[in-house]
Order: C-alpha cells, then structure tokens, then sequence
C-alpha cells in the first residue's frame, strides 16, 4: 500500500475583525491507499476545517499559513485554483453532514450527478446518464431510473445521502472525505449507510477521512484515529489500540463520559468539566489544562508536543504525562539508527 | 425506582391521538390527516423517569408537548393528579402549570436572546405571582446554585453562555416553579457529547434531591438508558413496547426494539464484526401509514396478519404491540 495522503503540521488560519483566528494547529496525520483514518473531537475542535483546508474549500478569509498538504507526493496547501478543480470530485470527493442542505433543490438528481461525471470522465450525455443510474442502484437506491428524473425534495434524508455518497464515488476517487455523514440520520438508516459505506470501501480501495464525534462510528469504520480536541490533535494510533489503551486525559474523559447501551445499569457517567476553550482566548501552555484531573504546573505555560510512545501500533500523544515514555522512544529509535 | 402496583399514577395517557389536518387547494379543504400519535396510553408514576424513544417523525415530541398541553389532543385524554388537562378552565390550567414544566432541545433557541439570565428565570414566579420582585431574586440565586451557575451570571444575557450552560438556564427555569413533572425534550441531542454526561448527572441528581418525575424524550438511546426507570418505544405515532429498562435491553420483546438496539454502533472496534441486522427502507409516512401493523413494511418477520391485523398492546409489566414477540430466553 502507498502513502496517499500526508497532512504535515498544517496551520489553518482566518482573518477575523478581531485579528487572525488560528482555527487548525500544526494538524499531522498521514492515509495510505485504502486507509480509512477517523478525525473524532467536539464542535469547534477543527476537524472539520481541517477537512475544508484539504479541500481548499475555505472562505475567502481563511487560508493554511504553514505546513505541507501532500497527495500522492503533490502539495496541495499551495495548489493554484485550476489545479484544485481538476483534483476536487475527481482525486478527492467529499460528502456533507447535512444531506438536506447539499443537494441542490431546482436541479434533478441526475444533472447534479452527471455534471462531475461528464466534466472529469468526459462522458458523453447519455453515457453519463446511464453511468449515473448504474451509481444509483450501487448505492441501493430502488427504481434508479426513475429517481434520476426526480428532484432531491421527494427524497428521504437516508437516500439523498445515497445520492451524495454515489456522487462522491462515481469519478472513483482515490480519496473520499467524510464529514459527519450520518449525524443528521436515524440510527437504522445510520446503519445502512455505515455498512454501504464498508461495502464500498472494500470494493474500490478508497481512502476515507471520516470526521465524527460519535467513537461508535469510530469503532465501526476506523483503521486509525486521530482524536482531536481545540484545533490540535492530541492522540493518534490504530483504533485497537486507542480503545484497548486509551491515554491521553482527554481520549479518556471522553470514553468515560458517553452514555452507552452496552454500560452497566448504576455506572454513574463521568463527566469533563468546564467547556472548549474559545479560539479567541486560547490557553497558553495546553489547551487541555483547565479541564485536565491530571493538570501539572508546568501545563499551564508550556505547551507539550505531540510525540511517539512505545506500543503494539504507532501511537502518539501530546502530554507531558507521558514525557519519560517519549523519551524512552526517542532514545530507542535514535540508537537504532545509529547502529544501522 | 420501584413502581409499586399501589401507588396513584401522577399523570395518565388515555388512548391519546393527535391528528394534524392537510389542507389543499384554494378553499382549504382537508384532504388527510397526518397521524402525529395514534392512540398512545401509559402512566407515569411519581419520581420516576419514563423514557420515550423513537426515531424522527414517531410522534415522541408530539406526545411530550400533549402532556403539557402545549398541543391540544385530537382524541383521548391527558390526567394530571386525576384532572383532565383538555377540559379545565384556563384558570386551573394556568395553576397546573407550575407544576408541569418542559425543557427544550435547543437551548441556543429557546432563551430570550434580550432578557437577561436573572429576568429569564424570574419570569415564571412573577408570571404566576409567587413572589414580590425581591424574594424573586433571592429564589433565582437559590436556582442558579442548584445547577452549578455561579450568581453573578444572572445579569449576563444568552449570548454570552455555552451550549452546556444555556441547558442549566434551562433546567434553572424549569425548576423555578418547584413542578413535580419535567418533561425532557431531547435535553442532551444538541450537545457535545462532554458537556451531555454534565447535564444528564444534573438532572439525576436534581430529580434525587427534588423528588421529581421526568418524561425524557431522545432519540439517543445510551442517554435513555442512563436516566429512564421505564420506556416506551414509539414508531409511527404508535407505542410498539413498553417495559422497565432492564427489560427493554435485555430482553426485547418487539422486533423494532430489538434493530433498533441493535442498529447502535458499538464503541469496541472488537466487535466491528459481530452480525447485524440492517433494516432496509425508510420509515413510511405518517400521513399515509401501512394498514395493520405499522411496522410491516420493514419487518424481517412480517407474516400475512401483521399487513392486515393492528396489533394491541398487550402484557402486564412487560406490553408489547407484535402479533408474534421474540421469544425471551429467559424462563
């Protein structure tokens, strides 16, 4: 498998009235072909502007002021427009969370789902409409033939995320991006496209970002995970490893504090306290501090990095708890390297 | 909470339905109704939680909004202590009031954005005349301890708190009037999930020290199961089970309950693989429900009668709506 995607401490920035807000900090991650890596957090945490930074899809205000974007070895943080067009839809997809609101309501189904098809594959009309129905039915929506013709309102939320997903999917892009794709959904319907989106995924090796806040989705779909909390990520391993050895407080507060129908009936929940700081008024030292049971002095004006620790899978943390254990590792792999 | 066979129920549904007209054309004409609850009965006896969950368009917030008589039922009755909500005078209805109280699931919507947080929760004692303006806001002080606000904030406005605090002005409202029935309308589905454990500890612990009685509408069903002693599973309007939580969970009796347990993400990516049954289709439209049961048309065990025959809800402690329940192991 190659390496598709390296996100390297990218900075997300936007000019506000207030002065320049930073939204994403120094984010790193990277997706092989056919990875499916989960960015999981609160609102406000940026993982969706980190999503829309990939993209270029940011308003005009916000741009990335530092770090490096590679796909397949190109660095799309300074991509011109033109290059971006030709890569958006066709290389990268994405689908939305709200499925109400990203479909256009005055075009049928079939001119929104041909437009990219004509415009990337350079199909002709009627190749690209049977094209289309042919997505359609591979998305599990009945009577294709008929619902190319129809306009987006006489759908269900369920099926116009159908329609999106075999939007997304038709160029057959290298990498989709998906952003909260079923938070707006029932749970049954959260279920069928759960595992359309798995059917899909095996079926034609895509790499998928899946933001979410919900670590069941996480479980689900994930290969790796990146927790993110206040624009930075603070932990990131393997999705086995991040439930079997969570580490960072905040991974931690978070798994204890959700609700869940497999929890013993007299588990009290436990619960963060304090909310997400503002972008305004960011801590100096770890964003985490004001929250954090496990908070030292130096927390608060020393900010930690994330870095590698010794475990079964790559994991890595951004805490000074766990500073003796990266020191350890770093150690380790400098002797290694010394010695090859 | 143990609910005794003994115990006068506090508030009683009686075959409660709520249709809403749809009118076409120039003269308004009723062509149809959409069936929001149809023929919904349950008790809820005093302090304890009676969770309603469903999925959209089920008719739980519909049912909620009927308890308090926010809506006017088509058919059937709502009893409070005994009172039939539909037919009292205003008068009454307004006394009723202070001890029926509902908190919202937006907190960003349902705050007057140009009162100021003291003046909010005030409102309601001096609405009902309970208190001159001074004991008024030695009670608002009182209220915003409760619920973790330290009192300076009472001269803040809306905009100026989080999601999560908004919810604690919510509640501080709610419980102004001292009620002895909240009903919870999807309090936690807007916020993050740190900020929802805050807020569901604060209404268990509240309803410990208050002796209170909640209905909790969600849709979230680990919420639902963290705080609720009883359910009700609605879908299309109608209640398709009703039992203690234990038993909802462990052993669900209608095939809807058991997908929608089932349909749940785990968080244990160990057990990504275990077998699920996805339900196909999507719910059918309240305004055109299928005839008999109305979950046929995406149940995997629909026989003949199920698209014929309306199933009554029928059990002692433990009623189900299915013409054929899943047996229970457990003997």
């Amino acid at each position: 498998m190659g390496e598709l995607l390296k996100v390297d401490r990218m900075k997300t920035e936007f000019q506000t009235e207030k002065g320049p807000v930073t939204s994403v900090d120094e984010v790193s991650f990277d997706l092989k072909e056919g990875e499916t890596i989960c960015l999981v957090g609160e609102s406000g945490c940026g993982k969706s502007v980190t999503s829309l930074s990939i993209m270029h899809l940011l308003d005009r205000n916000g741009s990335i002021t530092h770090g490096s974007v590679l796909f397949e070895g190109k660095d799309l943080a300074h991509a011109s427009e033109a290059a971006m067009r030709k890569i958006r839809g066709n290389d990268i997809s994405m689908i939305f969370q709200e499925p109400m609101t990203s479909l256009n309501p005055v075009l049928t189904i079939g001119d929104q789902l041909t437009e990219g098809i004509r415009l990337h594959m350079k199909y002709s009309k009627s190749e690209a409409r049977k094209y289309a129905i042919e997505m359609l039915k591979k998305v599990g929506i009945p009577r294709a033939e008929g619902i190319v013709d129809e306009y987006p309102h006489k759908l269900s939320g369920g099926m116009r995320q159908r329609v999106m997903i075999a939007m997304a999917l038709s160029c057959r892009p290298k990498l989709l991006i998906a952003d909260e794709p079923t938070t707006a959904l029932d749970v049954t319907i959260q279920a069928q496209i759960l595992k359309l989106m798995k059917e899909l995924r095996e079926e034609s090796n895509t790499a998928i970002i899946l933001i979410t806040h919900d670590l069941g989705v996480v479980a689900e779909m994930a290969d790796k995970v990146a927790v993110m909390y206040a624009g930075q990520v603070v932990e990131e391993t393997d999705v086995y490893t991040l439930f079997d050895n969570p580490k960072h407080p905040y991974t931690l507060g978070l798994m204890k504090s959700i609700p869940h129908i497999t929890n013993p009936d007299d588990m009290r929940l436990d619960s963060i306290p304090g909310s997400v700081p503002s972008v305004f008024n960011m801590p100096k030292g770890c964003r985490f501090y004001d929250r954090c049971p496990f908070a030292m002095e130096r927390c608060q004006n020393e900010k930690p990095e994330l870095k590698s620790i010794e475990d079964k899978q790559p994991h890595s943390i951004r805490c000074f708890l766990y500073e003796k254990e990266e020191q350890d590792y770093e150690q380790k792999h400098a002797e290694k390297e010394v010695s090859s | 909470m143990p609910v005794t066979e003994q115990r006068q129920p506090l508030l009683q549904v009686k075959n409660l339905k709520k249709y809403y007209p749809i009118r076409k054309g120039i003269i308004s004409r009723t062509v149809g109704y959409v069936k929001a609850v149809d023929d919904v009965s349950f008790d809820i006896y005093p302090g304890e939680t009676m969770g309603l969950v469903g999925e959209s368009g089920c008719g739980k917030s519909t049912t909620g909004r009927s308890l308090v008589r926010l809506e006017d039922p088509t058919e059937g009755q709502v009893l409070f202590q005994g009172k039939n909500l539909a037919n009292i005078s205003q008068r009454e209805m307004r006394k009723l009031r202070t001890d029926l109280q509902i908190i919202f699931q937006d907190p960003y919507s349902s705050l007057n954005p140009r009162k100021r947080i003291g003046d909010l929760l005030a409102e309601p004692l001096l609405a009902h005349k309970l208190a001159t303006k001074k004991d008024a806001d030695q009670k608002v002080n009182e209220i915003l301890e409760i619920v973790g606000l330290p009192k300076q904030y009472k001269n803040r406005y809306p905009h100026q708190f989080s999601g999560g605090q908004r919810q604690r002005i919510g509640i501080a409202r709610a419980l102004m009037l001292r009620p002895k029935l909240i009903i919870c309308d999807e309090p936690v589905s807007a916020l993050d999930v740190s900020i929802q454990a805050q807020v569901l500890n604060l209404l268990k612990d509240l309803q410990k020290e208050l002796n209170l009685t909640y209905v909790f509408i969600a849709h979230g069903l680990g919420a639902v199961k963290y705080i609720s002693d009883r359910i009700t599973v609605m879908y299309l309007g109608k209640v398709m089970e009703l039992a203690t939580t234990k038993e909802i969970f462990e052993h669900p009796k209608h095939p809807y309950t058991e997908i929608l347990l089932n349909a749940y993400p785990i968080p244990n990516p160990h057990q990504r693989d275990r077998e699920q049954i996805v339900v196909e289709g999507d719910v059918p439209s309240p305004a055109n429900p299928p005839k008999g049961c109305v979950f046929h048309t995406r149940c995997p065990f629909a026989k003949d009668v199920c698209r014929e025959k309306v199933p009554q809800l029928t059990g002692k402690d433990h009623l189900v709506a299915c013409h054929f329940p899943l047996e229970t192991v457990n003997v």
